[in-house]
């Protein structure tokens, strides 16, 4: 973290306020409410000025040159401001003290009007059948800060319509304000420099470099990111209006990053997923699979259930009574789920050896894709569900089996047959799955109790800078499929222990009085950028991930 | 008033037959002689003589030179790099090239008094994509100034090293400006970049401090070098030192390059004496003074200008002194030289129509007002010249135009909006009755670019 940044005092529409040293005008002005309306500005991105639709009026305090001292207006004894001729862009103006700006003069409307007028003059305005509609900043500040009516009468621009840049990505040419967002995030954030214009002037064009197609995995930012809709997604695109959409806080799943994500989903179906910016995390970007992952929701080989979860839950608990029980949960459970797992295995008197969480690893793409492809295998550490960190191969376990020692095996969410079980171990012992898709262990399983993905349920999971994320359900759960929390605490009462009676705050309350470093802490307080607890237990373990964005692994 | 004798300086030998443009005759004519001494001088006192000699830019802004290598950051401990701007594209401006084509040793003894002045290491000379044998020509005067050890490691045995680099540009008149210009010879697009904080005596090439100088503003610090600072600043006018190049083109008898004191000239006796005056049976009507984005005078124009001591007077057009100051007071500029002359035959709507093309295509594409608006008045005048002119054209040209100036990343703003401002405003009553009196395109006029 760098040092607190030295805070001076600037002047915006006649109202004083003071930010660190160097903050633009357009950050400057959202701290008082101010709209700067910009397009090609991006706060995560490189500033280049070419839009000029944040052009503002810039003064300085009048200093006598011969005697250096304030020369004073005798109108209003302060300070004399001297105002420069033209107006400056807002996104490259920074903050110096005694920095005065003004938004709302002639000068900047003039400035924004004829912007505007500019932006409009060869853009198609097929608003009707464009999918940026709802969401478009030309059409928001076309109605804010423009004209209201066209003086252009001269033929338009014509340019290419349906351009696939990428497998996710199309572009359409004529609706391109050249903003050059794309470009810039292609370059510098996904460092896959593919974007750029061809030809000159009002004629320039986006297009890929020959031989190359936008293909990385952070391609659909630049959809995000588009302030126009010259770049949409290939999936989203003519599904539906965002206007319909709501929107549900979610995180995605893929990795230990736990990018903050926004669900938008209508009448129980997820259209898309978007990145929700948090500047600790992720910043405003997500990669393109985690955006996929709304598909597992109705998938084909989604498990589900006719029969009531009381019966499942009996099938279960009689299998679990003949002893020689194994527990196989998981780092994708949420922390609740992870804590309830903890404790059927603590009344069932698991032993250490047998309660096993397997590892999900693969390379870390030094961004938001982190080696630990689980979401939460810190929560498993901090509810004490392990104490040693997964390995990606259940040799103990094979060998418990092999030895006739394990005879049921408790399985949550994962695929034993992924962590080195052969098809005849699982045939060897009666497998409880409790999970969401079809795979060889549900196969194999004697009782299947269908569960909830990540966009049916709430939850939390803890990243790897141990950050406490919060998600919500997005759609209700599919049919035939209950949740997990539900599952575990009715599973738990039915052997015997407590009962919460499937309820989350009682479940949560009681976590959190048994977990030091989530002591106090109530849902409710959690807020939407995420909590970070205190790391100190865990810091001896050698955790997997390698550098990425806002990550450092600890040396 | 008679007009002056010219005061051949930079182009003191140019079109001189027995000249070549070779450093044997260079140095026969006393070539090198000042790059010699100079390179025996402490640099801060070369800077202080350009200082003093108030040198200001040649190739369109006018900025003093002095002023533009004092804003050098000079302790960042990164190296200063210097650019030859070579990049001569201003319609109507034709005065580097001959240097380069017939002195362009001049150009390099120039380019290496200022290096060796402002401790740069390594020059680009960036030259137009257009002038394939000038760079031709200067690659050969730098072998040979190599050979001589005028140019290289351990220049003339004193220790110092530069290196000189022609860098062809690919014909883009946006790479003339000096950020475009750096992004060009970085390998990019030209986009310019803005300012702040991208300025070049900063954050230049390769984000070090950089001094971009036209060719002919470093032609001239030779002459500096050569006569001091102060005797230098006794050429021309008061804060217009030195020789001026006016490149005269257009409707005059005797079209071409002359070489002038600062100041010391008027429009009317450039015109007129020096030029031959209108062709038989014309009379002048517009003048565009210093390249084609200078705005447009009229030569039947008197302007009201103000006197130091608050007073005023009045000043023909033709009474125009030939300086910087001047023509910024009467609402132009001096520019990079280039005068335009148009008599009472041209349409002047063709004529912007034309201006108007140009600008649209030049410009970069970057930045909106630019980009979109030089298209617009493009299109405007356009149609306007094709017959399909409406009486609310010359209102709307306007109002376009006047939408672009200081709003831009870079100048061109100014560049593509000035010409349409003062061609509207001073001929209004031509384009504000286009409509009824050129209802079709004469068959015999010119294709429009």
């Amino acid at each position: 973290m760098s040092a607190t940044p030295e805070l001076i005092k600037i002047n915006i529409d006649g109202r004083d306020i003071a930010v660190p040293r160097g903050t633009n005008v357009i950050e400057a002005s959202r701290l008082l409410g101010i709209d700067v309306p910009h397009y090609c500005y991006h706060p995560k991105l490189p500033v280049v000025g070419n839009c000029r639709m944040c052009l503002v009026e810039m003064g300085l305090p009048a200093v006598d040159p011969a005697t250096k001292t304030p020369v004073i207006d005798p109108a209003t004894g302060r300070q004399k401001i001297n105002w420069m001729p033209r107006p400056q862009i807002g996104c490259g103006t920074n903050a110096i003290p005694g920095l005065h700006i003004r938004t709302t003069t002639q000068m900047v409307k003039d400035a924004r009007a004829g912007v505007m007028e500019f932006l409009l003059i060869n853009h198609p305005l097929d608003c009707p059948i464009c999918d940026q509609a709802g969401e478009c900043k030309l059409q928001e500040q076309a109605t804010s800060y423009g004209r209201g009516y066209s003086r252009y009468i001269e033929d338009k621009n014509v340019k290419p319509k349906r351009t696939q840049l990428g497998p996710r990505v199309m572009l359409d040419d004529e609706r391109c304000i050249l903003c050059s967002r794309c470009v810039r995030f292609s370059k510098e954030v996904a460092k896959d420099d593919v974007l750029g214009f061809i030809d000159r002037g009002s004629y320039s064009t986006l297009t890929c470099y020959p031989g190359k197609e936008l293909a990385n995995n952070y391609s659909l930012n630049t959809v995000d990111i588009c302030p126009v809709g010259a770049l949409t997604s290939t999936d989203f695109r003519f599904k539906m209006r965002v206007w319909f959409l709501k929107q549900t806080n979610s995180i995605d799943t893929e990795s230990s990053v736990g990018a903050n994500t926004v669900v938008w989903s209508r009448e129980g179906q997820i259209y898309r997923i978007t990145p929700r910016r948090n500047d600790e995390v992720n910043d405003t970007w997500m990669s393109d699979s985690g955006r996929d992952l709304y598909k597992q929701v109705r998938a084909e080989n989604r498990l589900s259930s006719p029969a009531p979860l009381a019966d499942l839950i009996a099938q279960a608990k009689a299998l679990l009574a003949s002893g020689g029980v194994a527990l196989v949960a998981s780092a994708r459970s949420t922390v609740a789920e992870q804590y309830l797992a903890k404790k059927i295995a603590d009344h069932l008197k698991i032993p250490a050896d047998s309660r096993h969480v397997p590892a999900h690893l693969a390379k870390g793409d030094g961004l938001l894709i982190s080696a630990d492809r689980t979401p939460n295998t810190r929560g498993a550490l901090v509810t004490g569900l392990i104490d040693t960190l997964p390995s990606e191969k259940l040799t103990q376990l094979a060998a418990g089996i092999d030895a006739g020692k394990i005879k049921t095996v408790l399985v949550i969410n994962e695929d034993l047959s992924l962590h080195g079980l052969a098809p005849e171990q699982l045939a060897r012992v009666d497998i409880i799955h409790i999970g969401t898709h079809a795979s060889a262990t549900s196969a194999a399983a004697k009782v299947v109790i269908p569960s909830h993905t990540v966009f049916e349920k709430n939850g939390t999971f803890i990243n790897q800078q141990f950050r406490l994320q919060q998600f919500n359900a997005a759609v209700p759960g599919h049919v035939g499929t209950h949740n997990d929390a539900t599952i575990l605490s009715g599973l738990l009462a039915a052997l015997g222990g407590h009962d919460f009676e499937g309820k989350s705050n009682a479940i949560w309350s009681r976590l959190t009085e048994e977990t030091p470093e989530l002591a106090g802490l109530a849902h409710g307080n959690i807020p939407e950028t995420g909590h970070l607890i205190d790391a100190a237990r865990f810091s001896h373990h050698a955790f997997p991930e390698t550098e990425g964005l806002h990550y450092k692994p600890a040396k | 008033m008679s007009a002056p004798a010219q005061t051949r300086i930079i182009f003191k030998h140019i079109d001189e037959p027995s000249y070549t443009n070779d450093l044997a005759c260079y140095q026969r004519h006393g070539g090198y002689e000042i790059l010699r001494r100079a390179v025996k001088r402490p640099p801060a006192e070369l800077i202080d003589e350009v200082k003093k000699s108030g040198l200001r830019g040649r190739g369109g802004a006018g900025f003093p030179c002095g002023v533009k290598w004092g804003l050098v950051d000079r302790k960042s401990g990164k190296p200063i790099y210097l650019i030859v701007n070579a990049d001569e594209s201003e319609p109507g401006t034709f005065k580097d090239r001959y240097i380069i084509h017939q002195d362009p040793h001049q150009l390099l003894e120039g380019t290496l008094i200022s290096c060796f002045a402002n401790n740069v290491k390594q020059a680009y000379i960036y030259i137009r994509g257009e002038m394939p044998e000038g760079a031709r020509i200067l690659e050969r005067a730098i072998a040979e100034a190599r050979a001589a050890n005028l140019v290289g490691p351990n220049i003339l045995g004193t220790g110092y090293s530069c290196e000189i680099y022609v860098h062809r540009g690919a014909g883009a008149y946006i790479c003339g400006e000096e950020t475009g210009l750096i992004e060009s010879l970085e390998g990019k697009r030209a986009h310019p970049r803005i300012k702040p904080p991208y300025f070049p005596a900063v954050l230049g090439l390769y984000q070090c401090p950089t001094i971009v100088n036209n060719v002919e503003t470093l032609c001239h610090v030779k002459h500096i070098i050569e006569r001091g600072g102060e005797a230098y600043a006794k050429i021309g006018t008061p804060n217009n030192t030195g020789t001026r190049i006016y490149c005269v083109s257009g409707h005059v008898q005797r079209p071409g390059y002359y070489e002038f004191e600062c100041g010391k000239i008027t429009l009317g006796q450039l015109l007129n004496d020096v030029c031959g005056g209108p062709l038989p049976g014309r009379t002048f009507k517009a003048v565009i003074p210093g390249g084609s984005s200078a705005k447009v005078l009229r030569y039947d124009e008197t302007f009201t200008l103000k006197n130091k001591d608050g007073s005023t007077r009045s000043l023909a057009a033709a009474d125009i002194p030939l300086d910087f100051d001047t023509l910024a007071a009467c609402g132009t500029m001096g520019g990079s030289g280039g005068i335009i002359v148009m008599d009472d035959s041209v349409n002047m709507v063709e004529a912007l129509a034309n201006i108007n093309a140009f600008y649209s295509h030049e410009s970069c594409g970057q930045c909106t007002p630019c980009r979109e608006g030089s298209l617009w008045m493009k299109r405007i005048s356009s149609r306007m010249v094709h017959g399909m002119a409406r009486a609310e054209d010359a209102a709307l040209l306007k109002s376009v135009a006047d939408q672009i100036p200081g709003r831009t990343i870079c100048a061109m703003g100014e560049a593509c909006s000035w010409p349409t401002q003062s061609f509207v405003q001073k001929f209004q009553d031509e384009f504000v009755s286009y409509h009824t009196t050129k209802k079709t395109r004469p068959a015999d006029a010119l294709q429009l670019v």
